[in-house]
């Protein structure tokens, strides 16, 4: 039996199983009863810090395995790494396999969410036991047949054995597998028998995904489909007042143009948090151009609801909190107004980011058949049961009679997390009585986004006998704050005095979870400033913070996240492998450290000057992610998790001006690119504790080292995000 | 609306549509080809990268009408099998996140390969910068070119 068992499994909820009509065994599980997490569900979406699951197993009479991947797919690589896991357990062979995304199944599933990385560490008892007990079955139906003592018999890459020198195949046992009791007592394998996980398992969408075969929302097509275009207020702030359709139904293509909101205001209390409540013109049309077209040329007017924010109002009000005094405290510890009144120095930086927009590459779409007794949606949703449960409730359904189908994602990075797509595609084919395809142009996808807000930090450090002796952080954020467990991160425990507060702002625009929700930025503020302490203390970056977390080694402070002891270790391995301090002359490094989404991640970033200005060549990456499932992908999440952190530090800027988003499309809005993308080197510490997410942890480091490769390069602190403007305030933004 | 006639893939088409549909969206709803994807609208990202008489095009600024009577080849006929070096590059390297931009990737590198078939790292890194990523994955997409040019050569 493993000793990694960190959860708590009981039985009955566990497992159900039913044999299929058609032959082979189905095992249901709740993986939510399995998994649920200590912590009480946040009630704030961009909070998400728990995943739940749920996973189907079928086993055709040939013996081929069926898994049923029943989380939505982002681009994350659950859909390849989480049957990896069950199939591991069933000792099957990963050729053998086959993986299905699974739809919203309310009856079998508790909830099927994709976001905060936490998919495979809720996943990862929960499947292993998905497998293991489907293999004793099979075991425990073969065993039967022969007349033996399960004890005595083995099953591997699917064909059982017994002493006698027997052999069976899963596939020719289970129809009698199906019916058997399920065991009370199963074994989990050892770590060092995995044969499937940490292996390379190439994604599993890779055949579909090199021929252009449908496989996105975008791609879903249905009989008697029409397509929408959804006009939306040009700016926060304002409402429709009016609109002329005449020249919009003159489009060829165009069939209909109707106004939508009613249900939305229905269930407004509901989905407030998650979208903006206001009503909007469809212009619906026989294909995507057409609709398009059509809602170009539609003549609205608009009237001021709200104030017109710009992005230099939200300066003035961010800066107003960090100087005022209305804080929530999130943290304290110890005497922080002491540390600073006793200090030999008392260094303080203030550090800002803007707005960004998600730019998932396939625009939000969605697919909705609205009919009296009946709905169908399909779609690229982070978020199904809440789609379905506000569907439910605007058209007064019952749940079974939703069917919610997730395709694969061209992207997620939060913004998939908040539906409103799903409910303007079921309120418009509602109207039209129609299927419909709801399609944002990338310029509606941009100006209709759940932002990523404007963020300032004020941090402030007080050294005392060459030491770090009290640090408070005061965040100013528009519409949220940083979540519960954030302000227990690093270098809460390593600091004797520690306080961080929180004030907010609220604004009219709407803003949401956006990959690695406030580290993203956080990450940054803190790693900047601790090189800026590292100087002044005449210490080296890395080896602070290495000393520091030696005050939080083996605390019993509960409420710490992170370990002293795996941290050290990932900073350890990134030092060797980046050989830090050694680089070559005129390759300048920078170090930062951030602990995220329950994995440890330290990188190394590598600058050289060309032209006067910084080129990041390099990012060296150590990880701690526990047990790494698939290699391939891990390493592939990181590299893109890093390229994307430097890159939206580097250019992600959304600017404001009365209430209307100032970059709509990629001419305006940069992204990063190849040549400007550095050779990412990614290491895991190797160990079998249990594994954890991967999506988010790492992004938020990159931007911190490359900073401070920046400072050492140049001289040049930065503060501010993007750091283009501050490199080279006058640039024009496409290179 | 007027008829187009246009080869894709090897096959002639003639679609009845408006003269200012882009290509992007005659493939995509009309002909049902939907591999070549939607990013930008623009010619900013790459997305919709498609060949025209082998030369590689954004497909979502080319109006129907400017390319009547072209040979037009997508990712669905870039090999009969997936088997194009290409294609096996990118299996082999696993190159995909999401995978949504990877069709137009390959395009462009296709195209690319094709009249540099022993690229420089430079070379590749130049030829790509159009297409977005936003997942990131150009370490993978860089390496694969890389590998598509040897399995070619
Ligand atoms: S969709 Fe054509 S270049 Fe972006
Ligand atoms: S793989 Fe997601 S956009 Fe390229």
């Amino acid at each position: 039996m493993s000793t990694q068992n960190t959860t708590n499994l009981s039985r009955r909820n566990f497992i159900k199983t039913s044999a299929l009509a058609s032959g082979g065994l189905l095992i249901g599980f709740n993986l939510f009863q399995a998994c649920k997490p200590e912590a009480k569900m946040p009630v704030d979406i961009a909070s998400l810090n728990f995943n739940d699951f749920n996973a189907f197993i079928r086993i055709s009479d040939e013996g081929y395995v069926t898994i049923f991947s029943p989380n939505p797919e982002i681009g994350q690589g659950v859909k390849t790494s989480m049957p990896m896991i069950i199939a591991e357990e069933l000792n099957v062979s990963w050729d053998m396999v086959n993986v299905t995304q699974g739809a919203l199944d309310t009856k079998n599933f508790q909830r099927q969410v994709a976001g905060g990385s936490q998919s495979i560490r809720f996943g990862w008892d929960a499947l292993r036991k998905t497998g293991a007990t489907a293999r004793q079955m099979l075991i425990n139906a073969a065993a039967a047949k022969w007349g033996v003592d399960p004890a005595t018999c083995t099953a591997e890459n699917g064909v059982i054995s017994n002493a006698n020198g027997d052999k069976i195949g899963y596939g020719e046992v289970v129809k009698e597998a199906a019916v058997l009791e399920v065991p009370e007592d199963i074994t989990l394998k050892d770590p060092k028998d995995y044969k499937i996980i940490g292996t390379d398992a190439v994604n599993v969408d890779i055949d579909k995904i090199v021929t252009g075969k449908p496989l996105f929302g975008l791609d879903y097509k249905a009989e008697g489909m029409v397509y929408a275009s959804v006009l939306r207020p040009p700016s926060f702030g304002k409402k429709l007042k009016s609109f002329d359709a005449t020249k919009a139904k003159q489009v060829n293509g165009v069939i209909d143009v109707v106004r939508i909101g009613e249900k939305l205001k229905a269930i407004e209390n509901q989905a407030k948090g998650f979208t903006r409540i206001t009503d909007k013109v469809a212009v619906v049309a026989t294909s995507t151009w057409a609709a398009m077209k059509g809602k170009k040329a539609l003549e609205a007017v608009w009237e001021d609801e709200a104030r017109l924010e710009n992005t230099v109002d939200h300066d003035v009000e961010l800066f107003s909190i960090l100087d005022g005094k209305k804080f929530d405290t999130r943290r304290e510890d110890g005497n922080v107004k002491k540390a600073f009144a006793t200090a030999d120095k008392v260094i303080e930086r203030t550090y800002e980011s803007p707005f960004l927009p998600h730019n998932c590459m396939e625009p939000m779409n969605f697919y909705a058949d609205v009919k009296a007794d009946k709905i169908h949606l399909v779609g690229p949703v982070q978020t199904p049961q809440w789609a379905a449960g506000m569907i439910a409730a605007a058209y007064k359904v019952k749940p079974d009679q939703i069917h919610l189908e997730m395709t694969r994602m061209g992207g997620g990075f939060g913004r998939r997390l908040y539906g409103d797509f799903v409910l303007e595609a079921a309120e418009i084919s509602y109207a039209v009585k129609k299927p419909v395809k709801v399609v944002f142009s990338r310029e509606d996808d941009m100006a209709a986004g759940t932002y990523r807000p404007a963020i300032k930090y004020r941090i402030k450090a007080a050294l005392k006998d060459g030491k770090v002796n009290g640090y408070y952080l005061k965040e100013a954020a528009i519409n949220g704050n940083m979540y519960g467990l954030i302000p227990n991160f690093f270098p809460a425990g390593c600091i004797p005095n520690y306080k961080v507060d929180t004030g907010n702002y609220k604004s009219t625009m709407t803003t949401g979870a956006w990959r690695a929700p406030y580290t993203n930025f956080l990450a940054f503020a803190e790693q900047s400033f601790f090189k800026e302490l590292a100087d002044e203390l005449g210490r080296d970056h890395p080896e602070l913070i290495l000393e520091l977390l030696q005050n939080v080694k083996g605390t019993k402070d509960k409420r710490i996240q992170y370990s002293g002891e795996r941290m050290e270790e990932t900073i350890n391995l990134v030092l060797s492998k980046s050989n830090w301090g050694k680089a070559p002359e005129g390759t300048f490094q920078g170090f930062a450290a951030y602990y995220s989404h329950n994995t440890h991640v330290a990188e190394v970033a590598e600058v050289v000057m060309e032209k006067g200005m910084p080129k990041v060549k390099k990012v060296t990456v150590a990880v701690d992610c526990g047990i790494v499932v698939n290699p391939t992908g891990a390493i592939n999440q990181i590299q893109g998790g890093a390229i994307d952190g430097i890159g939206h530090a580097m250019y992600g800027n959304l600017t404001f001006k009365e209430g209307v988003p100032q970059a709509r499309n990629f001419d305006k809005y940069r992204l990063i690119r190849m040549q400007e993308t550095p050779q990412v080197d990614v290491h895991f510490v190797k160990n079998t504790k249990s594994p954890t997410g991967l999506g988010e942890p790492g992004l938020p480091p990159a931007g911190g080292a490359v900073a401070n490769a920046i400072e050492a390069a140049m001289g040049k602190r930065i503060y501010k995000q993007p750091f283009i403007s501050e490199l080279k305030p006058e640039s024009s933004i496409l290179g | 609306m007027p008829n187009y006639t246009i080869t894709v893939n090897n096959e002639s088409r003639t679609i009845n549509v408006d003269s200012d549909t882009p290509l992007l969206w005659v493939l995509r709803d009309e002909l049902n080809l939907v591999g070549t994807k939607f990013g930008c609208g623009i010619a900013q990202c790459g997305a919709c990268t498609v060949h025209i008489g082998g030369v590689a095009m954004r497909s979502c600024s080319l109006p129907i009408s400017s390319i009547e009577g072209e040979k037009i080849t997508t990712i669905e006929g870039l090999s009969e099998d997936g088997s194009h070096p290409v294609q096996e590059a990118w299996k082999e390297i696993d190159v995909p996140q999401c995978g949504y931009c990877q069709s137009g990737q390959m395009m462009t590198a296709s195209a690319f390969l094709k009249d540099n078939p022993n690229p420089t790292e430079e070379e590749i890194r130049q030829a790509m910068h159009g297409n977005i990523c936003r997942c990131a994955s150009y370490n993978r997409i860089e390496k694969a070119v890389k590998v598509a040019s040897e399995k070619m050569t």
